[in-house]
């Protein structure tokens, strides 16, 4: 189960809304962050918490993007191949990170330092390639530029 | 030259751009040397230092304007390490480094953009009240609490002829009237920040240059409709834009600019924010609100609409940032003022992401009615390297694709309607000729396709048989008659889906279809992809002739596909390439052709 302050975060978004359902998003959220991700153990916990039916805080999980359903590397890439960063070389960059660092699409580098998810669109179209690395901001990428970032995540 | 107790004024542009270029950095380095016990005694008094929003030009970030007295100058690709000699010279010595402020070209940029969302982005600093109060900020508020009933507020919403820049382009002013109308004990006031056009940046920046504006809109629209309650559902994507928005709620509430009795009027009423969690079909209103419920984000079929039903069944008013962020500008400067911009029925400015081929990529505000040339040519500052403008996609995955022909239309909801395009949320993104059509169509195909919540039949399967055309004529497998099943099936598309994601998903491959016809035929019966694009459909090789076997390209193949001796013509296998491009990017003599 959840300790103590998490619960007490999950009460006090519970207590903004007309019904638990509508706390589910935010719960979701905070499991991610206490689990690193949204095992199955962590969704039961969710599901505890809010009183609602495991498979429907499952399905509703599965639904979004950004909940993760396995375990992530310390640093997550999340790199953009949408349209802009597309036509300005990012399929290339996706190239290189396979390349140097052995690392796929939605996989893990084996010591658990990287994973690499493709984003859709993150907004940076005008400075395109881009990508976040956790909550880091980074565009006009090129390999070198990716290079010399990624040294700095240990 | 001394300067002596002047005013200067340091901005650096803190923006999407600005910020992932090391916009901190330059900020940091000019806060410490300007801290500097010596310097200061040298500049003398009053120097500012703000992070403001984007400049709009994100090619060339960092952008630092200083100000001194009342000379403006810009620096273009600001380094940290530039900027102890901006110090020296500039503020000490009250010399220009010249050679790094921005041309004639810079100004170009902004001549033909008239500015209103965006107006004050070079003023506020985003993080802080008291930056967009002194530039008038929270004055409409002020004035609608205080002066205007809330029907004479949509009254004027209504005068000024805004229509909403989420997509639909609904007018505002009705949509607002309409939800005053119904009783009830609860309404909600929702700002729709959920921007998932790929392409597309506008209500990132909007948040991220001057939050308040957005909340100063939902404050007026709350009035207006009756509504005590707002949530901004906003992109978990944009990390910073999450951060601006909860430090000037935060900040809002410590004016009593929300809350209870705000200003001292009876008025009561807060906002909240919702993270989204990566799905773009909650853009979409009724998804919106499922997903605010809790619940997977799946459309509902319309009626009723949210103004009746929304949030939990309670009447709601959904807008877009950037239709909130532009309220605050028509109370301030009246209805008139505002649809002195624009066209007959297309009112005021719009926002527009220009992305893609073009010079000068970055964040643009004009007059709805525009030229596209002007856009492109004028602002744009034509197409990068000297190619050849081919089209210009608009209104992303919902949108089509304007060919080079037409570049002498106006830029308003009709004008790009009439020719299967739309205005869309404003992303626009420049193609050039080494771009295939085709595969721009089913780049877009691959997004909705994705991003189908799989709801409704023909939207989930249809755009997956969409895309299976597509992939075979990609791939040079193309049948006969494959074009003209693109097209019914579309339509059919367009006309059964339950809601504006399917209806509009066929868009990008029937505008292709209308103008770029041959490229299609090409691919099918000739099994060629005229922008040499599509993997499958090029070979590369070497020009003996060219190659001066200097091994670059062998250096750089990742499958060791090129081989050769030094100075003699290298070989590339064609069964062990992968056709990634890297030995045509990376050979000097134009020696490797791609065909
Ligand atoms: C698939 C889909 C995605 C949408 N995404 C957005 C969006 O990201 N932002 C937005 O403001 N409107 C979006 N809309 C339009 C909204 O449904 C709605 O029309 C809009 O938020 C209303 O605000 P407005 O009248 O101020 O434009 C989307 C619509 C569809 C069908
Ligand atoms: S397309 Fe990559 S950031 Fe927009």
């Amino acid at each position: 189960m959840f300790n103590e302050t998490v619960l007490k975060e999950i009460d006090e978004i519970k207590a903004r809304y007309p019904d638990e359902r509508s706390a589910l998003l935010p719960s979701l959220y905070i499991a991610q962050k206490e689990f690193g991700w949204l095992s199955p153990k962590a969704m039961l916990c969710v599901a505890q918490t809010l009183n609602l039916p495991e498979a429907m805080v499952r399905g509703t999980a599965s639904f979004y993007a950004m909940f993760k359903h396995k375990p992530m590397g310390r640093h997550v890439i999340q790199l953009c191949t949408n349209i802009a960063c597309m036509i300005l070389g990012a399929e290339k960059l996706v190239g290189f990170l396979k390349t140097t660092y052995g690392l796929e699409p939605n996989k893990t580098t084996a010591d658990g330092r990287f994973s690499l998810v493709i984003m859709e669109c993150i907004g940076a179209c005008g400075t395109a390639p881009a990508m976040l690395i956790n909550t880091d901001f980074y565009d006009n990428l090129t390999e070198k530029k990716i290079e010399d970032i990624l040294g700095k995540y240990k | 030259m001394k300067t002596e107790k002047n005013d200067i004024k340091i901005k650096v542009c803190m923006g999407p751009g600005g910020i992932a270029t090391g916009g901190a950095d330059v900020i940091k380095v000019f806060k410490d040397d300007l801290a500097s016990a010596n310097i200061k005694a040298k500049i003398g008094k009053g120097c500012s230092l703000h992070k403001v929003g984007c400049f709009g030009l994100c090619a060339r970030d960092v952008l630092v304007d200083v100000i001194v007295g009342k000379n403006k100058t810009t620096y273009q690709y600001v380094k940290p390490d530039m900027v102890p000699r901006i110090v020296k010279e500039h503020l000490i010595e009250n010399n220009p480094v010249s050679e790094w402020t921005v041309g004639d070209d810079y100004y170009s940029f902004y001549n033909k953009q008239i500015k209103v969302v965006l107006s004050e982005f070079s003023e506020v600093d985003p993080e802080d009240i008291d930056t967009y109060t002194a530039v008038g900020g929270y004055e409409a508020t002020k004035k609608v609490l205080t002066k205007f009933t809330p029907e004479k507020t949509i009254a004027i919403i209504k005068k000024s002829g805004i229509r909403g820049r989420g997509g639909a382009g609904f007018p505002t002013g009705v949509k607002w009237e309409i939800c005053r109308k119904v009783e009830s004990d609860q309404k909600f006031i929702i700002c729709n920040a959920d921007e998932g056009d790929p392409g597309a940046f506008m209500d990132r920046a909007v948040i991220e240059g001057n939050p308040h504006s957005v909340i100063e809109g939902m404050i007026i629209g709350a009035y207006a409709i009756g509504a005590t309650k707002g949530y901004v559902y906003v992109r978990a994507e944009y990390p910073l834009a999450v951060e601006r928005l909860t430090i000037a709620i935060k900040q809002a509430r410590g004016k009593n600019l929300l809350g209870e009795n705000i200003l001292g009027t009876k008025f009561n009423f807060d906002v909240r924010l919702k993270l989204g969690a990566g799905a773009f079909v909650c853009g979409e209103e009724t998804a919106l609100i499922a997903s605010i419920e809790g619940q997977r984000g799946m459309p509902r079929a319309k009626p009723p609409f949210p103004v009746h039903s929304g949030l939990w069944g309670k009447p709601t008013v959904i807008n877009n940032v950037e239709t909130l962020a532009n309220v605050p500008y028509i109370i301030r400067k009246g209805a008139d003022w505002f649809s002195s911009f624009g066209t007959e029925k297309s009112k005021g400015t719009k926002v527009f992401a220009l992305t893609g081929k073009v010079k000068n990529t970055g964040l643009i505000e004009v007059p709805m009615g525009i030229l596209l040339r002007e856009i492109i040519y004028d602002i744009g500052g034509g197409i990068e390297g000297g190619k050849a403008f081919k089209a210009v996609q608009t209104g992303g995955p919902s949108g089509g694709c304007i060919p080079a022909e037409l570049v002498d239309i106006n830029v308003d909801y009709e004008s790009l309607a009439k020719v299967g395009s739309i205005v869309g949320s404003g992303g626009m993104v420049v193609l050039d000729d080494t771009d295939c059509m085709v595969s721009i169509a089913k780049f877009f195909l691959e997004f909705t396709q994705a991003e189908s919540c799989g709801k409704c039949v023909p939207c989930r399967v249809g755009t997956k048989r969409l895309l299976e055309i597509l992939d075979r004529i990609t791939a040079g497998k193309g049948r006969e008659g494959d074009i003209e099943l693109l097209e019914d099936l579309g339509n059919d598309i367009k006309l059964s889906s339950l809601c504006g994601l399917g209806q509009t998903a066929p868009n990008p491959i029937l505008s292709t279809i209308k103008y770029f016809r041959h490229e299609y035929e090409a691919h099918i019966k000739e099994q060629k992809c005229p922008a040499k694009v599509c993997k499958d459909l090029i070979e590369y090789g070497i020009l003996e002739e060219f190659c001066k076997g200097c091994g670059a390209c062998l250096r750089v193949c990742p499958s060791k596909a090129i081989t050769g001796e030094k100075k003699k013509p290298h070989i590339i296998s064609v069964d062990v390439c992968i056709k990634c491009g890297a030995c045509f990017d990376v050979c000097k003599f134009k020696a490797v052709k791609k065909e």
